[in-house]
């Protein structure tokens, strides 16, 4: 196996729209003052003349891709999650939620693995805040291969799509052949003893934890839950009948998140124990991503306790 | 403007205000004063001035209107329902369950709504991205925007001043409706944003401060808009609750319906003010 390659999932968006760029001109893209950042730098100087930078107005921003949108045009509108998510809920709700828009929201830098800048910058309330739009599509990719292919799959959505990327470089876990299917959960290894269901950075941790635990005889299932919203019930479900536990991996709240969509289908068709690994309600604070990410408990090692503890819990 | 076009405006602006009253009335909720005083303004835009076709709401080469005070939803649709977008009878279930024209405008449902508004604040930055885009992909249309003198209290309307300011907007046009009055009692005593147009001018906009209620000031200012190759803000001094003598000027009409009492003397008054143009 060759050596495995580190790069964030933003560097994927920023790379598939000078892709999609090349292939048509019929959509536009819009930053605020971030473009370095988010990776839209890339479409921008590949593009100059179909990226509008809108400034640090990111409500604004949002009402600029509301009103392309309805003239028929596509368009990415980009910032970091923090922004694009909490500062303009109100925007992306009314103005592109309400109106059913063809607006893609790239929200970059989310989850505490945003680093040395803390706790004002490290969103981990976005996929909550973004669930509660009707009819919006959420995902949130494991790593760079399947970051692009969701953004191609995005650009085909009708309707409003917001996307989630890190600023962390992380290990490139798929291989190009990777299918990735807005709406699925994908098995990436089968059990029967726990189920773990992992999505964004922690997907890795989880297949990590998926040999530890094989290690110590037990035989976990790991699912890749890139899109959050609409989730896929069939694979949560299978997996509770089928492993009789589960986990939940997110770098985000457990409150809203990926634990709070998985637990929701659980409870209300077929109650086994649920045990959520995520940011326990408390706010970020500087230090390197990777420092972080022990911290905060969002490794293998963490996925391994919640695992047993699940398990416990089934054999009560 | 020819006497004959100004009385036939004038006579239009006032069967629109029956249906502002009509509709309020019938939803028992909603907001005639903001409503009224813009009369002149939709009228003007949607029988004169726009490049529209009641038969095809969606043509995508059609000029837009944005109604960023969306609150003043029953202006609106009177005027597209006499403008033949849909029938004057659906004025009567505004609000109701079920009924096509929900409370503040719904761009999936209603034909000829641009725009999904009523947030305060964004219906400007909606209009200034439709017309980015116009601009972008080569289209000739124009955007119409109307903003509350009490909505661009709201920053995002700065923002998007700015914006519209930066990017050379040229094919767009907001008028402020400034009638005076919000919720809380007058503009002055709840938090002003004047002076408006020296705002908007030094966002780099084209500006004009005209009477929002006279037709021919309307056409004016729109003529000067067209020659800008700046956006243009009209700021239009017009009277709340126009037309409606107990309405005017009394902030208790913001939003508020007239009882049935009230409701027959409005109705009265306008069918008067009707006649006076037969």
């Amino acid at each position: 196996m060759s050596e495995v390659k580190n790069i964030a999932t933003r560097v994927a968006y920023g790379e598939t729209l000078v892709k999609l760029g090349e292939k048509r001109d019929d959509f536009l893209v819009l930053d605020a003052d971030l473009a370095a950042a988010t990776q839209t730098g890339m479409f921008k100087k590949a593009f100059p003349e179909r990226f509008y930078d809108c400034g640090i107005a990111e409500q604004n921003m949002m009402g600029i891709a509301a009103g392309i949108a309805s003239t028929g045009k596509k368009v990415f509108v980009s910032s970091f999650a923090m922004f694009a998510s909490g500062r303009a809920y109100e925007q992306v709700r009314n103005s592109i939620g309400y109106p059913h828009l063809n607006v893609i929201i790239g929200a970059t830098h989310a989850g505490i693995s945003v680093g040395e800048d803390g706790a004002t910058h490290q969103c981990c309330e976005d996929i909550a805040l973004m669930r509660t739009i009707p009819e919006m599509t959420i995902i949130n990719p494991a790593d760079y291969v399947e970051a692009k292919k969701a953004v191609y799959a995005a650009f085909d959505i009708d309707g409003p799509v917001y996307m989630r990327f890190g600023r962390l470089a992380v290990p490139v876990i798929f291989d190009e052949d990777y299918k990735f299917e807005v709406g699925k959960g994908v098995k990436l290894r089968d059990g029967n003893d726990v189920t773990v269901i992992a999505t964004g950075l922690m997907v890795n941790e989880a297949l990590q934890a998926y040999d530890i635990l094989k290690e110590q005889g037990i035989n976990a299932r790991i699912i890749n839950m890139a899109t959050i919203k609409p989730i896929d019930k069939d694979i949560i479900l299978e997996a509770a009948k089928q492993t009789g536990a589960i986990v939940t991996a997110e770098e985000h709240s457990v409150i809203g998140g990926l634990g709070s969509a998985v637990s929701e289908v659980i409870c209300e068709n077929y109650p086994v124990p649920v045990v959520k690994l995520g940011v326990y309600d408390v706010f970020g604070h500087s230090g390197p991503a990777v420092k972080l990410l022990d911290e905060f408990g969002l490794r293998a090692v963490n996925i391994v306790e919640k695992a047993k503890q699940a398990i416990a819990l089934k054999k009560q | 403007m020819d006497e004959i076009t100004k009385k036939e405006l004038e006579k239009i602006a006032c069967k629109v205000r029956i249906g502002i009253i009509e509709g309020v009335h019938a939803a028992k909720s909603g907001h005639p004063g903001g409503s009224l005083s813009c009369a002149e303004i939709l009228t003007y835009l949607y029988f004169k001035h726009m490049n529209i076709n009641p038969k095809n709401p969606k043509d995508e080469n059609r000029d837009r209107f944005v109604l960023s005070k969306g609150h003043a939803a029953p202006v609106l649709y009177s005027v597209l329902a006499n403008r033949g977008y849909f029938d004057v009878s659906e004025l009567e279930s505004l609000r109701h369950i079920g009924a096509m024209l929900q409370g503040h405008p719904d761009m999936k449902g209603i034909p000829g709504v641009d725009m999904s508004t009523g947030s305060l604040g964004q219906g400007i930055s909606a209009a200034c991205g439709m017309a980015l885009s116009a601009k972008h992909f080569g289209k000739n249309f124009n955007v119409y925007t109307v903003l509350g003198d009490g909505e661009i209290e709201e920053g995002q309307v700065w923002e998007a001043a700015m914006f519209a300011g930066n990017k050379g907007l040229s094919n767009l046009v907001a008028f402020v409706d400034f009638n005076n009055l919000q919720i809380d009692g007058t503009i002055d005593e709840v938090n002003s944003a004047k002076p408006i147009d020296k705002k908007f001018e030094a966002f780099n906009w084209n500006t004009v401060c005209i009477d929002g209620n006279d037709f021919e000031q309307i056409e004016n200012a729109l003529k000067e808009a067209e020659n800008s190759d700046k956006p243009t803000a009209i700021i239009a001094s017009t009277v709340k609750g126009k037309g409606v003598s107990y309405m005017e000027n009394a902030v208790n009409w913001h939003g508020a319906a007239p009882n049935d009492e009230l409701y027959e003397q409005a109705i009265k008054e306008l069918k008067a003010q009707l006649e006076t143009f037969n």
